[in-house]
């Protein structure tokens, strides 16, 4: 009875992964022949989504009127970014709050594109606000104003932000 | 309020993706790092499509080292092989890696690509290439990939069946940070695979007793360790096998493995009350594992060999209903299966935020099939199955949202027209009346540039007369041609008074040329200064007016063209998805019928196995009660 049963078992615990194995090789065939399938409409895709950002680009954001503001983390900053608030001339453009995979990747060195929009030429003004936390645990919120100058080309604007402070430069 | 400096500035970068790191320590192209807050957040698609868009866009222009791309052109041509790679675009990312291996590139760069194409190989169980491109590695490896590309040249020659080699480059790995566990385990089954078993089993000793914290480290120690009692049980050593299937921990990945290898050492030896312990814990664990189903079994078994049949019964007859149990849930997972209820569950948007997102799968309630898969789910093939069937889930939502967005651009090019069609006639009519009196001024103003640069050279005091003066002066000479011209002969003193006068404006012309040509000069420059204002607005004018019609005429042929491609990719999509979600479900359902049939057969042994402990319990009983 027990060597009945230990080969039974044995046989069952033996048998199963290979007929399992054998389906699965069956297929192994298919699932390649569609991976291969798969990275071909990715590549498509992937191309499509490139030609509609240039034209969405073109007709929603004219290059003569083209502002764009970028948003990146100072070198080495361990802040927490809650949001960033911008208003441009005197009205609200965007109020952005960070996901924690957001701020990992702006911490990894990531550039963010907080806002494009279109605007005349000549000066205008821009006030920026973050909040956050500092390492100590203490709830920070920082602004400053700026002022621009638009040309007829696209204007883009990088936001360097710190614990501290707010720097932006032309691009 | 500060003012925007002019001067183009430079992002810090933290750190570069990947490999990269350490290439690069500032950002000068604001897209790379858009792309690269896209990869970091794992985003692929995004990342890959800005930066694909950035580089073939650098590699447009004119003069593309003057590009803000250029300082980082190999960093984004090695980060869009490596995004593709994440992204699970083999053969692009093939091509990719192979560009950077064979373009003027830093030796880490080019040395990490190649060790990148070799992982790529190996992945699609091409070792030979793999190996050819680990070879093309020479010089300076990055530091953070050193003992991976050491580990994979090992794992190759253990693929191509070189085992020496492969001992070689493990040995050196054992006091690696990050392979020192892997390679000691590998450095056994190189022994094992090369015969040498008891080289193999010390081998397997030593990594079944490294010190260490890490739960991968600790899960490969329970695997030599595993190993190595597996290896005893097989030759009939089973006092030596026992020690190593004790030392795995009970909490481990191999514990349920151990403890029913444990059980039946026990019971080779007859030890039947000790295989008893074992397979006590096991049979009350997760009923759908295949070593717990066993113990269920077993532990039974081992009460009949005791002469305890009335528990053996109790416990067959336990196991009896768990396996029917089962194997009525399996029936609901494979008609769940066959509903596409998996399907269904695989494309919920919770579950994907998660990056282990397939063990997070056994956690859906709605979805029992996937406890019998988790073999299943590990596996290489089957797990590229499933994310490629999200990643068709991806593209197809994607391409449904931009085909809505496609009427909105043209309801906005309609838009545009019919505002600006009936105004730009006029606007046009009055620009030209405008454009062709600046260009009349415009011809003057280089009129008189021209005259100030010939003053400078050759003084006409002349030029500079007042129009009171140029009339006097005109006067003048009218005057002496009448008299040059007359019969009759004019006096003397007419003629002096002439020449008088003449002298006098000459004089004035000549003594104030100089105060003249500066006043002049500094008029033209102030001309200067209102000319171009006047030819900015008139640029801006015509870049406004450009931009108008820009605004709405040339759209249609893009916009249509896109929408049919993206509708062509939708039916792809579909179909794909549909092929593969089918393909899914068709391994899924083997799996679970092959589960299902392995229940059954223990169910069968189970109740072939609870009558005979009923009659043994009724004989042991029937013969106390004689006695």
């Amino acid at each position: 009875m027990s060597c009945l049963i230990r080969t039974l078992l044995v046989l069952l615990l033996v048998s199963v992964p290979l007929a399992n194995s054998l389906a699965q090789d069956l297929t192994a065939g298919d699932m390649k022949s569609l991976d291969g399938q798969v990275q071909e409409i990715k590549s498509d895709v992937l191309g499509i989504a490139s030609e509609l950002s240039n034209l969405e680009e073109r007709l929603l954001y004219p290059s003569n009127t083209q502002v764009s503001l970028f948003v990146a983390l100072a070198e080495n900053e361990d802040f927490r970014l809650d949001s960033v608030q911008i208003e441009i001339n005197g009205e609200l453009a965007t109020h952005y709050i960070y996901s924690f995979k957001e701020l990992e990747a702006l911490q990894k060195g990531g550039v963010q594109r907080i806002y494009t929009g279109n605007m005349t030429t000549g000066e205008h003004q821009l006030n920026v606000t973050i909040m956050g936390k500092l390492k100590s645990g203490k709830d920070f919120s920082e602004s400053d104003s700026f002022v621009f100058s638009k040309g007829i080309e696209p204007k883009a604007l990088g936001l360097t932000l710190s614990g501290p402070g707010i720097q932006i430069g032309s691009w | 309020m500060r003012r925007v400096s002019s001067s183009v500035m430079v992002f810090l970068l933290g750190a570069c993706f990947a490999a990269s790191s350490g290439h690069c320590d500032e950002l000068n192209d604001l897209h790379f790092g858009e792309a690269l807050y896209y990869a970091h957040q794992a985003d692929y698609f995004a990342a890959l499509e800005r930066l694909d868009s950035e580089v073939i866009q650098h590699g447009q222009l004119d003069e593309p080292e003057l590009g803000t791309l250029q300082y980082h052109i190999n960093d984004a041509e090695f980060s869009l092989g490596d995004f593709e790679l994440r992204y699970r675009m083999h053969h692009r990312a093939g091509r990719a890696i192979t560009a950077v291996l064979e373009g003027a590139v830093d030796e880490r760069v080019r040395n990490d690509a190649a060790y990148r194409l070799a992982r790529i190989h190996f992945q699609k169980n091409q070792v030979d290439d793999a190996m050819r491109a680990l070879n093309r590695i020479d010089g300076e490896i990055p530091k953070p990939i050193r003992d991976d590309v050491e580990f994979l040249r090992a794992n190759l020659y253990l693929a191509q069946d070189k085992p020496e080699e492969s001992m070689q480059v493990f040995e050196k790995l054992e006091d690696s940070d990050s392979y020192g566990g892997f390679a000691a385990y590998n450095l056994g089954i190189a022994y094992l695979q090369d015969g040498q078993r008891s080289l193999a089993l010390e081998q397997l000793d030593r990594a079944g007793q490294i010190k260490t914290d890490d739960p991968a480290e600790l899960a490969i120690r329970d695997k030599a360790n595993l190993v190595a009692g597996t290896i005893y049980l097989e030759n009939g050593e089973q006092d030596r096998a026992l020690p190593y299937l004790n030392r795995v921990r009970l909490d481990g990945p191999f514990s349920n493995q151990a403890l029913l290898s444990a059980g039946w050492a026990s019971m080779a030896t007859e030890q039947f009350d000790r295989a008893v312990v074992p397979w006590s814990i096991l049979a009350e664990r997760e009923v759908t594992d295949r070593a717990a189903q066993e113990a269920m079994l077993a532990l039974p078994y081992a009460y009949g060999k005791l002469d305890v049949h009335g528990r053996a019964a109790v416990y067959y007859g336990r196991a009896l209903d768990a396996f029917g149990a089962e194997v009525d849930k399996l029936n609901k997972s494979i008609d769940s299966i066959r509903d596409g209820k998996f399907l269904e569950a695989l494309v919920r948007e919770e579950i994907r935020k998660s990056e282990d997102w397939v063990i997070r799968l056994r956690s859906l309630p709605e979805t029992p099939e996937t406890y019998y898969m988790m073999e299943l789910l590990a596996s290489h093939d089957f797990q590229t199955g499933l994310q490629n069937y999200l990643d068709l889930a991806d593209l197809r939502r994607k391409l449904l949202a931009w085909e809505a967005s496609f009427d909105s651009f043209d309801e906005m090019v309609a838009i545009r027209h019919e505002h600006y069609e009936p105004l730009l006639p006029d606007v046009d009519t009055n620009f030209r009346e405008l454009d062709s009196r600046l260009r009349l001024r415009r011809e003057q103003h280089k009129m008189l540039v021209k005259r100030r640069d010939d003053l400078l050279t050759t003084p006409r005091p002349e030029f500079l007369a007042t129009p009171e003066e140029q009339a006097i002066l005109g006067r003048i000479e009218y005057i002496e041609s009448q008299m040059a011209s007359a019969d009759v002969a004019f006096s003397d003193e007419l003629a002096v008074r002439l020449k008088r006068l003449k002298g006098l404006l000459t004089w004035t012309l000549e003594t104030e040329y100089h105060a003249r040509l500066t006043e002049f000069d500094r008029n033209l420059r102030s001309l200067d200064e209102v000319m171009a204002v006047a030819r900015a607005e008139y640029d801006q004018y015509v870049r406004s007016r450009q931009a108008a019609t820009h605004s709405y005429v040339g759209y249609d042929t893009p916009i249509n063209r896109l929408r049919t491609k993206a509708r062509n990719s939708v039916s792809k999509v579909e179909l794909l998805m549909a092929r593969q979600g089918r393909l899914i479900e068709v391994v899924a359902i083997e799996e679970l019928m092959a589960r299902r049939s392995h229940l059954e057969n223990y169910g069968d042994k189970a109740r072939f196995a609870l009558a005979d402990s009923y009659d043994r319990a009724t004989q042991a009983q029937a013969k106390v009660t004689s006695e």
